[in-house]
């Protein structure tokens, strides 16, 4: 009997072309995702080059990063960002590419509506110019965030040429805790492996934690992988996958469906497959966790107080003194009772249904504070679709939210939504870094979307578990 | 169709010191609503020069014409935005050396025929302090020989052998390299169940 293999090793060999002289791989991608920020200069390239898109019907395109989340009417009020929606348009025209545009009724970050339509799929590999390409690894996808020189790769060969990492087996034993969600789960491996720990590696999150995890919450971890310096990060496929595809619009049907699966079963990691390295945490001392600096591996369980020089490894430390300068904190102070100005839920990391239906149960049991802004910020336009017939928009404006368009909206701040000047922000999105959201000095907090909705109404970073 | 073949960049350098240098800070988001790369160049950490008032090493005087930008650990940490080494590029360097980089960011400065070399931390150091002193010193970073050499001497850089043999050969822009594998691109994809929609 051959020894058992794991799912990353059978994508690789499956979409090998050939090894290139310079020992990197020649890999076949099989669904390439773009956007407006990262595509026109690509599109320009192969213009350049004389060389048409290879393979049109494995490339779909959205538009999240400068869609504005108040008014999506045309032409868009910002200049800048109308150009760019017109090259991607002229470009998906030109190249016969689907794009799902506000029109379309399908439109969202481009990590959520390559999932939520069924485009991703257990078991191929997937590029994006876009460094949360990691997200589609909830599904067994082997996905890679590229550079656009990368996106002309794949406009004109359908192929990317890799360098084949290594890969690490992340197992998550036990149960997690009341209030601890897929988020804190990524933000703790962070924490823990530090924000360059996963350069040169493929993450397989594995173990009873992540088995037990709905596909959505396994999106939001494999999401965050590239903030832990992993450019990939997967789940192996199971039930909970294929009872999440079917029936999306390009998932397989009929009889087809059944081959699917069985295919997608043969791809799956096999027990006892060789890893180059294994991790494990205990879920059950995951805490609600906060970031309290300038990286996401910068972070604390909700309940403990920022960490004292003395605990932070010579080499960080000049990193420790700069988070607290910008972030105007002290060593020993706790994370909880910080005060927030804003409230952002939303984005590619906590933009779905399950991450607004757990935000509505907090803001159920309360009013927003006077004096904090909020922004609630459906991923997709099916996600707001949904969480209109459920309903949550109007749980969230009841209790003084705002709830907006779809779009990429405060997770970057390349649209109208931005911090003004230090305001500090409670943010469901996945960086923190100086200047991210909008504001060259504005303040970022990392959380979960529960937890975000707690600090909305308190006024303050609080412990989640004191409300539900 | 090669492109340029890159054994060395000789010049001087510029000292931008910190771990884990984000993307964000490289060029600022705000800098990305554009449809080409022209005129990146004076975004180059925009946000940072303006809070730092004109003290920013790249608006040291002392620094001015570098060709080479010496960067502590994990640079580029963040997004995939190849805007980062674009906005670098064009504001005038044409090599790296760092304590490390993060993938994507050095994948895309290979992409531009920019290498990224690393030293071990004590190098570096001692490096980043000598130019601070003198930055009127001419460095060489020599793929050829894997080393990075200045005032203090000839010091081993590290470089990836596949990104290293790319720049050597000039074979560095992959889209050429991979068209050469022709029908074999699509023997692959029809193998894949999936790109027949799993039909029998
Ligand atoms: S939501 Fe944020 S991280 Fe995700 S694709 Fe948009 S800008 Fe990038």
């Amino acid at each position: 009997m051959s020894p058992p293999r794991s799912l990353f090793d059978k994508v690789w060999e499956a979409h090998t072309v050939r090894e290139l002289p310079d020992g990197q791989t020649q890999l076949f991608i099989g669904l390439h995702l773009i956007h407006e920020v990262t595509s026109p200069q690509a599109f320009a390239m192969i213009r350049e080059m004389e060389l048409p898109v290879r393979v049109p019907g494995r490339t779909f395109a959205t538009v999240d990063h400068i869609i504005p989340t108040d008014s999506q009417l045309r032409p868009l009020t910002d200049d800048l960002a109308e150009q760019m929606m017109v090259a991607l348009e002229t470009n998906c025209r030109k190249h016969e590419i689907p794009l799902f545009d506000p029109a379309s009724g399908r439109q969202g970050v481009v990590h959520v509506i390559g999932p939520e339509l069924g485009l991703t799929q257990p078991a191929m590999t997937v590029a994006c110019g876009d460094s949360h390409t990691s997200t589609h690894g909830a599904f067994g996808a082997i996905a890679f965030g590229i550079g656009t020189s990368q996106v002309r790769d794949v406009l004109a060969t359908q192929c990317l040429a890799m360098a084949k990492p290594e890969l690490r087996r992340i197992e998550v034993t036990g149960k997690l805790g009341g209030g601890v969600y897929a988020k804190d789960v990524i933000l703790h491996i962070i924490r823990r492996l530090g924000v360059k720990g996963g350069v040169g590696y493929a993450y397989e999150y594995a173990g009873p934690v992540v088995e037990a995890m709905a596909l959505e919450e396994r999106l939001t971890l494999c999401n965050m992988s590239i903030e832990g310096g992993a450019r990939v990060g997967y789940v192996s496929p199971d039930e909970t996958t294929f009872a999440y595809l079917k029936g999306r619009e390009f998932s397989p049907k009929g009889e087809d469906w059944d081959r699917a699966v069985a295919w997608w079963r043969s791809m799956a990691s096999e027990e006892g497959a060789a890893v180059d390295d294994r991790v494990e945490f205990d879920g059950a001392e995951i805490p609600p966790t906060v970031t309290w600096g300038i990286h996401p591996g910068q972070a604390a369980g909700v309940d403990e107080p920022i960490p004292q020089l003395s605990e932070i490894a010579d080499d960080d430390r000049p990193a420790f003194a700069e988070a607290l300068d910008f972030m105007g904190f002290k060593p020993g102070q706790p994370i909880a009772g910080t005060k927030v100005d804003v409230a952002f839920i939303g984005s590619c990391t906590n933009g779905r249904i399950s991450d607004f239906r757990e935000a509505a149960r907090v803001a159920r049991t309360g009013k927003v504070a006077p004096g904090v802004r909020t922004l609630v910020v459906p991923g997709s336009q099916e996600v707001a679709r949904q969480a209109e017939a459920e309903g949550l928009d109007e749980v969230f404006r009841a209790a003084g939210f705002d709830w907006r368009e779809p779009g990429c909206s405060m997770c970057l701040a390349m649209n109208p939504d931005k911090l003004v000047g230090r305001e500090v922000c409670a943010s469901s999105s996945n960086r923190n870094f100086k200047g991210r959201q909008g504001s060259p000095t504005g303040r970022t907090l990392l959380m979960s979307p529960a937890m975000v909705a707690a600090a909305a109404l308190r006024g303050e970073v609080t412990d989640l578990r004191e409300i539900l | 169709m090669a492109e340029k073949i890159i054994e060395r960049v000789a010049g001087r350098a510029c000292v931008v010191r910190g771990t884990d240098i984000d993307t964000d800070r490289i060029i600022p988001a705000r800098y990305l609503r554009c449809v080409t790369f022209d005129g990146l160049g004076e975004h180059a950490f925009r946000d940072d020069r303006e809070q730092a008032k004109g003290d920013h090493p790249l608006d040291d005087e002392r620094f001015a014409g570098a060709k080479i930008l010496v960067v502590g650990e994990n640079f580029g940490c963040g997004s995939s935005r190849e805007h980062a080494p674009q906005s670098l590029m064009r504001f005038g360097f044409q090599a790296f050396v760092g304590g490390s980089f993060a993938e994507i960011f050095a994948g895309n400065c290979t992409a531009l025929g920019l290498p990224c070399v690393t030293l071990a931390g004590g190098d570096l150091a001692a490096l980043m302090d000598s130019i601070d002193l003198d930055p009127s010193q001419e460095l060489v970073v020599d793929l050829v020989a894997r080393t990075v050499t200045a005032r203090i001497g000839s010091l081993a850089a590290g470089i990836r052998d596949g990104t290293r043999k790319a720049l050597l050969e000039g074979s560095w822009n992959a889209t050429n390299q991979l068209r050469e594998a022709g029908g074999a691109i699509e023997a692959v994809a029809e193998a894949l169940p999936y790109t027949r929609g799993f039909q029998g």
